[in-house]
């Protein structure tokens, strides 16, 4: 047993829905108990949807487990095709009916539907979201493009003289994080190569189209975690090989445009040398300066936090201090790719656990999901959505994919967004303690309204907001560069209420010189690092003896 | 006025499972439940007990639906869990009650200030059939004197969305302290309320001149009520037929009335204890009347744009009566279908009586049916679940989802305009938007 209120990922069976979700005539049927029909407003809310899911439950009861459940999945399974009539049928199990043993498949093939039933075997109790998806796309592809199949061995006729290079587009689902722009995005690249796209699946991909996946020349890997284990064994298959590269930064969709003009035998150049998007000159423009060196902590499912990392170090110049994901599939990649950033991989599905580590590398900047978003408020560090589990919010009504040309430009928008607030924060923050601009000095047009603040002046100065401490340039230099990640106890008494080191009155007065949105901290470092050395008065020098000790 | 004739004429109280002559013929359907389980109840029960605790037995689904249902609530450190099962525990049952007493030792060690710890079943731990009522009962005594830990289900094989309320205030009633039968008489109102509403009640009954009033659940888990011979229990909320049994059964004497939705079902509601306790008519009048005259005065701008128009409710809650009573006297709606996960005819009798004869009232589901009727029907609202809105919206068909009417506080005279309104917002809405 393990304790958890957040999940990354919800169970397999919810990957499956995904993959049934995307797709087109498709129709899958889930033995599951009254209650598992929650996850279809997972599609309806979060993503929008206007139609209901293409899932069917059998919604069993206390009441029918010492009957037939058996009977009831059958029937279920007859009514969802008598109704819905699909093309294809896919039929499991949840976690409680993986526990009953009805065998779905097997009950689902005695009806002798006249459409193929897919049965999908997820294993809920060992097994996850991304990993269902992904197999439930490999079975599908599987049993609709099998029989298709040429004789194991054969090798792939040469594409005929003249016709244009194809292939199909793997991975985008239903509930994927910006799928739906990324899909449009990269097939408007392949087009600028001259490459045709058989199939895209399984987002918008019907079973006539998966039978078909086998005609084209290679494959593209969207995402790795839903498309990986469809893209191997197409290429067992059909003799067709996959990309590698994710295009998801400005490099990364360089490399991926060469990678296919590689597979599909065509110049890379032109295309190359066309591809404008801002990203490079915006981070090249003195503005970005200050980007320089941030501190950035990556987390999130493995592709999109190894293509972040990358964009981060290559293409923003910041500096990866912490890089992980959930998705234990992928350790692997990303154990390297941190090796190479020369820090710590973390892999979890503990948010305790990332929540600690954030806390310690005290970063400038995280990104991550929508966990991640809710830790760094926590912590007053700025943050980016970056990867899925994301709420509604990140499924946005305009343009706004990840990959590609116009993704590199949404990036750089959606990361240094926080930063610039942060910014805003701080200069609002300095200025208020300013003798003009001090909370009790009213607007200066209005003589008369001393007391009608604007809200933000409001606030009282030794409480600063989490806002108010992030981004603190400024105060890097000016005051003992401590730890960000101790607001957590920000609200306990200060401990110079306490017994402990005594402040002489000129260090004290020193103290107040610093911006008040750091004083805080600079206090608490510096009776700690007091306390640590038996020091009893604190004076100007233990001040910055202190400075010195915590600033990097 | 509805409410004066309804008074003139209270709801005669029907006991259990005896017919009503007026009473409606019910509908009954089986098929696909589109549903909440039980465990949903965890996220507005833990916001009311504020020493408790809920710890979910279960699997990454029921995290997953607890995550999903709870929304940014989850990120607030929230005093509910889930002890997700893993291969290993489905292994051997022994092994399974050491991995729970486990968890269990460190989610006390770091939550020192819980008192009250809920074991909540799921439909994974009741098809392993873990013993959780044991386990609770180990646990207790292992905890004694400083944690109470006890046990329910919210599994979905059990327990329909609220029925999980049901499910864990029932587990109340043994800890509730026995009245003798020299106790003064105290009224006991059972069913969560928002703490507003709850005050307000409170206020009420004062000035009825009624001292001993207590709610269930209480919001501190050791100030649970003595019940006994001398307890007259009201229901606040419609779902809690098992806890009421429960109640009964250890002497309370339950008055029967509508629910205190609206400006009628909350006069009615309150009549019902103020008759049990012997308050004077006068009295009763004085003390209402000025919220009642808010409550009239605050509908009155809702009933012009809700009256005439047709309402569909899919099952949800079991408030779903009730509503659709309010709707229909107080606001001048009609009903099409009502539609409830399950109707017990003895708790709900006051209300099925001020229901329009021509009512179509369903018990259970048979979702695609329901779904066929509906848009033959062509409500002009539908009340429905949040996986079934945005589809039916995109049909053309305005609809109000069910979820916000147990989150937000509607019981009572204040909060009658804000229950209107959100019925009327979705229409107005829809009378708004020119794309």
């Amino acid at each position: 047993m393990r304790l958890t209120v957040w999940t990354y990922e919800g169970p397999p069976h919810v990957g499956a829905m995904r993959v049934a979700t995307a797709m087109e005539g498709v129709h899958y049927v889930l033995h599951a108990p009254q209650g598992d029909t929650y996850a279809d407003l997972l599609f309806t809310m979060i993503e929008r949807r206007p139609a209901r899911p293409a899932v069917s439950y059998t919604t069993f009861q206390a009441r029918d487990l010492g009957r037939d459940t058996a009977a009831l999945f059958k029937d279920a399974v007859h009514d969802a095709y008598d109704r819905f009539r699909p093309d294809a049928l896919m039929v499991g199990a949840s976690c409680t009916a993986e526990l009953i043993q009805d065998d779905p498949g097997g009950l689902a093939e005695t009806l002798g539907l006249p459409v193929p039933v897919v049965p999908l075997e997820l294993p809920s109790y060992q097994r996850k979201e991304s990993w269902g998806a992904a197999e439930t796309f490999y079975r599908i592809a599987r049993a609709l493009a099998g029989p298709h199949a040429p004789p194991p061995g054969t090798a792939r006729p040469p594409r005929a003289a003249g016709a244009a290079p194809t292939c199909n587009i793997l991975g985008p689902t239903a509930l994927g994080f910006r799928h739906r722009d990324d899909v449009q995005e990269v097939t408007r690249l392949l087009a600028d190569l001259g490459v045709t796209v058989t199939v895209t699946a399984p987002l918008g991909a019907t079973p006539a189209d998966l039978a078909r996946l086998g005609e084209a020349d290679f494959n593209v890997v969207l995402y790795p975690e839903f498309a990986e284990t469809t893209a191997r064994w197409l290429e067992k298959t059909f003799g067709q090989p996959a990309t590698k590269t994710v295009p998801i930064g400005v490099g990364a969709t360089r490399d991926f445009v060469t990678e296919v003009a590689g597979l599909a035998g065509v110049d890379p150049a032109p295309v190359l040398t066309r591809l404008a998007p801002r990203l490079p000159w915006y981070s090249r423009s003195v503005d970005s300066t200050y980007l320089t060196g941030k501190r950035v902590f990556i987390f999130g499912d493995a592709t999109h936090a190894l293509a972040a990392a990358r964009v981060a170090a290559e293409e923003m110049g910041f500096e990866v201090v912490g890089l992980g994901t959930y998705a234990r599939e992928f350790a692997r990649d990303v154990r390297a790719a941190a090796k190479h950033y020369g820090v710590e991989p973390l892999i979890t599905d503990d948010y305790l656990e990332v929540e600690a580590t954030i806390a310690a590398l005290h970063p400038d900047l995280v990104l991550g999901t929508q966990m991640e978003r809710h830790i760094a408020k926590r912590l007053g560090v700025p943050c980016a959505v970056i990867s899925a589990p994301v709420h509604v919010q990140d499924f946005p009504a305009r343009y706004a994919p990840q990959m590609g040309v116009e993704g590199a430009n949404v990036l750089f928008d959606t990361w240094v967004h926080p930063l610039m607030m942060g910014l805003e924060e701080h200069l609002l923050g300095m200025f208020r303690e300013d003798f003009e601009f001090h909370a009790e000095a009213g607007p200066s047009h209005l003589a008369s309204a001393s007391s009608g603040r604007p809200a933000a002046a409001a606030v009282p100065p030794s409480d600063p907001s989490p806002a108010q401490r992030a981004g603190a340039e400024v105060a890097a230099g000016a005051a003992p560069a401590g730890d960000p990640a101790v607001p957590a106890s920000s609200s306990s008494p200060s401990p110079s209420a306490s017994a402990g080191p005594v402040w002489t009155a000129e260090a004290e007065r020193e103290l107040h010189k610093i911006p008040f949105f750091v004083r805080g901290k600079a206090r608490r470092n510096t009776e700690r690092f007091a306390a640590e050395r038996g020091v009893s008065t604190i004076t100007i020098e233990t001040l910055y003896d202190a400075k010195t000790y915590y600033s990097r | 006025m509805t409410s004066r004739a309804a008074l003139a004429n209270p709801a005669c109280p029907a006991p259990d499972g005896a017919a009503d002559g007026a009473a409606l013929p019910v509908v009954r359907e089986r098929g696909q439940n589109e549903v909440f389980c039980g465990l949903t109840g965890i996220i507005w029960l833990h916001r009311k007990i504020q020493d408790a605790f809920f710890l979910i037995v279960g699997s990454r689904t029921c995290a997953h639906l607890m995550q999903s249902a709870a929304g940014v609530m989850i990120f607030a450190e929230p005093r509910f869990a889930t002890a997700i099962l893993e291969e290993r525990d489905l292994a051997g049952l022994a092994d399974a009650n050491d991995e729970l007493d486990r968890e269990v030792a460190r989610l006390l060690e770091r939550r020192p200030d819980i008192k009250l710890l809920f074991l909540v079943g799921s439909c994974p731990s009741e098809v392993i059939k873990l013993d959780l009522s044991r386990a609770a009962v180990r646990l207790s005594q292992a905890y004694a004197g400083r944690t109470r830990v006890l046990s329910y289900s919210g599994s979905g094989l059990d327990t329909t969305f609220t029925e999980g309320e049901d499910a864990a205030l029932a587990a109340l009633v043994p800890e509730m302290p026995a009245a003798g039968d020299a106790a003064a008489p105290e009224l006991l109102v059972l069913g969560t309320l928002a703490d507003v509403v709850e005050d307000q009640m409170a206020r009420l009954f004062a000035a009825f001149g009624l001292e001993r009033v207590r709610f269930v659940p209480p919001r501190h888990a050791g100030d649970l009520p003595a019940v006994g011979p001398n307890t007259r229990l009201l229901l606040a909320q419609p779902f809690l037929a098992e806890t009421a049994r429960l109640l009964e059964r250890r002497g309370a004497t339950r008055l029967a009335a509508p629910f205190p939705l609206g400006e009628e079902g909350t006069t009615l509601w309150l009549k019902a204890a103020a008759d049990a306790f012997g308050v004077p008519a006068e009295r009763f009048e004085q003390v209402t009347a000025a919220a009642r005259a808010r409550a009239r005065a605050a509908l009155e701008p809702q009933r012009a744009a809700l009256a005439g128009k047709r309402i569909f409710f899919f099952p949800d809650s079991q408030l779903e009566p009730p509503l659709a009573r309010f709707l229909a006297r107080e606001l001048g709606m009609v009903p099409v279908e009502v539609a409830t996960p399950y109707l017990h005819r003895g708790l709900m009798a006051p209300e099925l009586a001020l229901l329009p004869p021509d009512t179509r009232l369903v018990e259970g589901q048979h979702l695609d049916n329901q779904l066929d009727r509906c848009r033959d029907a062509r409500p002009d609202l539908t009340v429905c679940g949040l996986g079934l809105a945005n589809p039916l919206e995109a049909e053309g068909l305005t609809t109000k989802w069910a979820i916000e009417l147990v989150f937000t506080p509607i019981q009572g005279y204040e909060q009658a305009g804000d229950l209107a309104d959100l019925f009327a917002r979705p229409l107005r809405r829809a009378g708004l938007l020119r794309v």
